[in-house]
């Protein structure tokens, strides 16, 4: 024979998903919530998306080509998403510099310092969210109007959350059913009628990604259930304990960023445990943690801080949570 | 209702391209190259010599301990050479080479096609049959029969399983034997049932060969004891602990063997085998293989001498495409490539399937993302990329902790992986280097 043959150990077929496929699946999973976005919140949504996006993908060109002189890993997608979910987790407001820096801080110190794409700790976008909301805490938590600001960029009319609404009027010793009547009905938080971070409004939107990327097996139904399962319960007892200080598990879910977290930064690969038992566990901790946060903290949201939190103790988790092993039941029991 | 393995698993592309393709007699070959180690376990010891001439059916090596197999010419002639000669493997293995002159079977056997069901020996009667015959696993693993059979003290057998299964995508010997010779291979299920004395059998079969399980169905009401059992299609579901899984729900404990939970698993071919063997004296020198790939011209199902070049069943299929990129003995999930043609085909060989250029290749190994799909899909409950990368630091007391070696190789980790990374390569590297610990230990 004239032609030399390829000789590999098995196996000799490989499947069609690639780290590509799996981003752009999460991308378009993204899509109809940046288009709810840009419905509520105009063209503030549009800038800021397309600052993020193009600043997160300028940097880790610029930082994998003369930094750690790598081949670029542009087109894996990844820069594109974490672009994606930086703005989601920021006003429709805020100015295109500060967006610039939180994008440096995202792609920068959250992914790149680590060595890139499977290897930082920590959510980037999250990463740059949370250092922005602590260095200019004023205009990260100015929230402009739904619909009435569609046409205001920076000069756009601002109110407040139905979270921030509810946090201050507990405070002040408020009944919540009182508080409600300020606040959008679930049906309208649903769709994303409210005021927040322009990703995190819009709760049908979320919800069709989720079932985008369960269908086409981009991540598994784990983490996104037990956060979710986590919350409804725990504020469910909280509620049913004391439904005048406590609002309903519903009213939760629905809003302070809880879909978005849940379905597209919780679920992150790189930051989020390897078997599934350690998911559970993951889901469960970012649920306890967020209404504690939202109970007993300052800040009126809480899952930000809760998945960077349990973030942390991923390698923790991967060490002792081990998948069930086939036939360890019977040696054992 | 279909049965299934509950952990993990993936869906490869079936491909069953000559699941409709008669099996047909290859015929003879000029020579055939009869490598003495076909099996798992001792090589056979050579008692013939150069210029001997011997018959089909005649046994030219004999099994050399307990764990070993005869082996039988599958032909009759003149041996021309005793030689160390490259099997499939790559390595050179010692062979028997014999020059084919005409087709004179050993008297003993019984050439009539007439299916005969009634058998009247006893238990050992039967696994010495076996033994004689140099009947092994089928299904690829090559294990000798009669050491299957042969219960230790102290446990018990209550199934026996026949693995229909053939979840490797491509290849159809199994289905198609199932189809022509079901009645066959009942009987010689009803011959291991009395071998291993259980009053039990199931044969598990994929549900991508409902034409099967429906023949099989039919001619089981005739046969007591034996059901058929259909189960959803999932690689790799012909797995030994797998199957056993999927139809008792019993998992085989890490390390154990399926006797421990009272089964024992034989494949539809061993079990074919069994019936010629017991039936009709004819020991066990052709198989069905299957010859296949999507540039094949004629993918085909054919009953093959052991011995046979595979250059020969690739031209009897239409040729070797231009474009071909890689050839494999088996299926596409735990084949092995190989690296020339010219290589017999032994008892193991159950298919050849030709790849094209364009698919032979890998993907370019990307950094790990941590997607843990290769965790979801390992039907073993291991970790293959922490198994990996342990690996590649020779951390091997934390590979052997993090239990490498229950790793079946079924290949569904390196399947799924989106970054191409070679996972069951490393694992293999790290079954061997914890094995060498292990040995030495007990040394």
């Amino acid at each position: 024979m004239s032609k030399l043959l390829t000789v590999a150990p098995s196996p000799h077929n490989y499947g069609k998903e690639t780290i590509k496929t799996l981003m752009y699946g999460v991308i378009i999973a993204l899509i109809p919530t940046l288009a709810v976005s840009i419905y509520f919140f105009g063209i503030g949504a549009l800038i800021v998306t397309a600052t993020a996006i193009v600043s997160a993908m300028l940097f880790e060109y610029l930082i994998t080509k003369f930094l750690l002189k790598k081949e670029p890993t542009l087109s894996d997608g990844s820069a594109i998403i974490t672009g994606m979910l930086l703005a989601f987790n920021v006003p429709s407001n805020l100015p295109v510099w500060i967006i610039i820096i939180g994008a440096l801080v995202a792609i920068g110190i959250g992914k790149m310092t680590f060595g890139g794409l499977g290897n930082n700790p920590f959510n980037p976008a999250l990463v740059g969210r949370v250092f922005l909301l602590v260095s200019f805490p004023v205009p990260m938590t100015s929230w402009p109007t739904p619909i009435t600001a569609r046409m205001q960029y920076l000069d756009a009319v601002t109110g407040a959350t139905p979270l921030g609404i509810l946090k201050e009027g507990v405070k002040n010793g408020e009944k919540v059913s009182a508080l409600m009547d300020q606040i959008p009905s679930h049906m309208q938080l649903f769709i994303g009628n409210m005021g927040g971070s322009l990703g995190e409004v819009a709760g049908a939107a979320l919800v069709l990604g989720l079932i985008y990327m369960l269908y086409k097996k981009v991540i598994t139904w784990h983490i996104p259930g037990s956060i979710l399962g986590t919350i409804v319960i725990f504020t469910g007892i909280l509620w049913l304990i004391n439904p005048d200080k406590y609002a309903d598990p519903l009213f939760h879910l629905l809003t302070g960023g809880v879909l978005l977290g849940a379905i597209f930064m919780a679920t992150d690969y790189v930051s989020s445990p390897m078997s599934v038992r350690g998911q559970l566990l993951f889901g469960v901790g970012i649920g306890v943690l967020t209404v504690v946060i939202r109970i007993a903290g300052a800040y009126p949201e809480g899952v930000s801080f809760a998945i960077l939190i349990m973030n942390a103790f991923v390698p923790l988790i991967n060490m002792y949570i081990k998948p069930k092993r086939f036939g360890e039941v019977i040696k054992n029991g | 209702m279909l049965k299934t393995f509950a952990k993990g698993g993936v869906h490869p592309p079936e491909n069953k391209l000559s699941a409709g393709q008669i099996i047909e007699q290859l015929s003879i070959p000029k020579t055939v190259t009869i490598p003495i180690s076909q099996h798992i376990g001792a090589p056979a010891t050579i008692i013939v010599n150069k210029n001997d001439q011997v018959k089909t059916g005649q046994v030219i090596a004999k099994s050399s301990g307990f764990v070993s197999a005869n082996i039988h010419s599958s032909v009759s002639g003149k041996v021309t050479k005793i030689d160390a000669i490259p099997d499939s493997s790559g390595y050179r293995k010692q062979s028997i080479v014999i020059q084919v002159e005409g087709d004179e079977w050993d008297e003993k056997i019984d050439k009539s096609t007439q299916v005969k069901r009634d058998f009247n020996l006893s238990s050992e009667e039967i696994i010495q049959k076996i033994g004689e015959a140099g009947i092994v696993g089928l299904g690829g693993a090559t294990f000798p029969s009669q050491v299957k059979l042969s219960v230790p003290k102290g446990m018990k057998a209550e199934l026996l399983i026949i693995n229909g299964v053939e979840c490797e995508p491509y290849l159809t010997s199994d289905h198609r034997l199932m189809l022509e010779k079901g009645e066959e291979m009942l009987v010689g299920t009803k011959i291991l049932m009395k071998a291993l004395q259980v009053e039990k059998a199931i044969v598990g079969i994929e549900n991508n060969k409902k034409d099967a399980i429906e023949h099989l169905t039919k001619l089981a009401k005739n046969f007591d004891g034996i059901a058929i059992q259909g189960l959803k299609v999932k690689y790799p579901q012909g797995g030994e602990k797998q199957l056993i899984k999927a139809l008792t729900k019993r998992e085989v404990p890490s390390g154990g063997l399926p006797i421990s939970v009272g089964t024992v698993v034989h494949n539809v071919g061993t079990a074919y085998a069994v019936y010629e063997a017991v039936q009709k004296n004819k020991p066990l020198f052709e198989r069905v293989v299957t010859v296949t790939g999507k540039s094949v011209s004629k993918p085909s199902n054919f009953i093959v001498r052991i011995g046979t070049s595979v250059n020969e069943l690739i031209e009897a299929a239409g040729g070797l495409p231009d474009d071909t990129g890689k050839i494999i003995s088996g299926g596409p999930m735990m084949g092995k490539a190989l690296s020339n043609a010219d290589v017999p085909v032994t008892k193991g060989t159950s298919g050849i399937l030709i790849i094209p250029e364009g698919e032979s290749r890998r993907g370019k190994i990307m950094d790990c993302i941590r997607c843990s799909k290769c965790v979801g899909v390992c039907p073993m409950g291991l970790e293959p990329f922490l198994l990996m990368s342990v690996t590649e630091r020779s951390m091997y007391d934390r590979t052997e902790k993090e239990r490498v070696m229950d790793c079946i190789e079924c290949g569904s980790c390196s399947y799924t992986c989106p970054s191409f990374r070679p996972l069951l390569d490393y694992i293999r590297l790290g079954k061997a280097e914890v094995g060498k610990i292990i040995r030495s230990r007990k040394a």
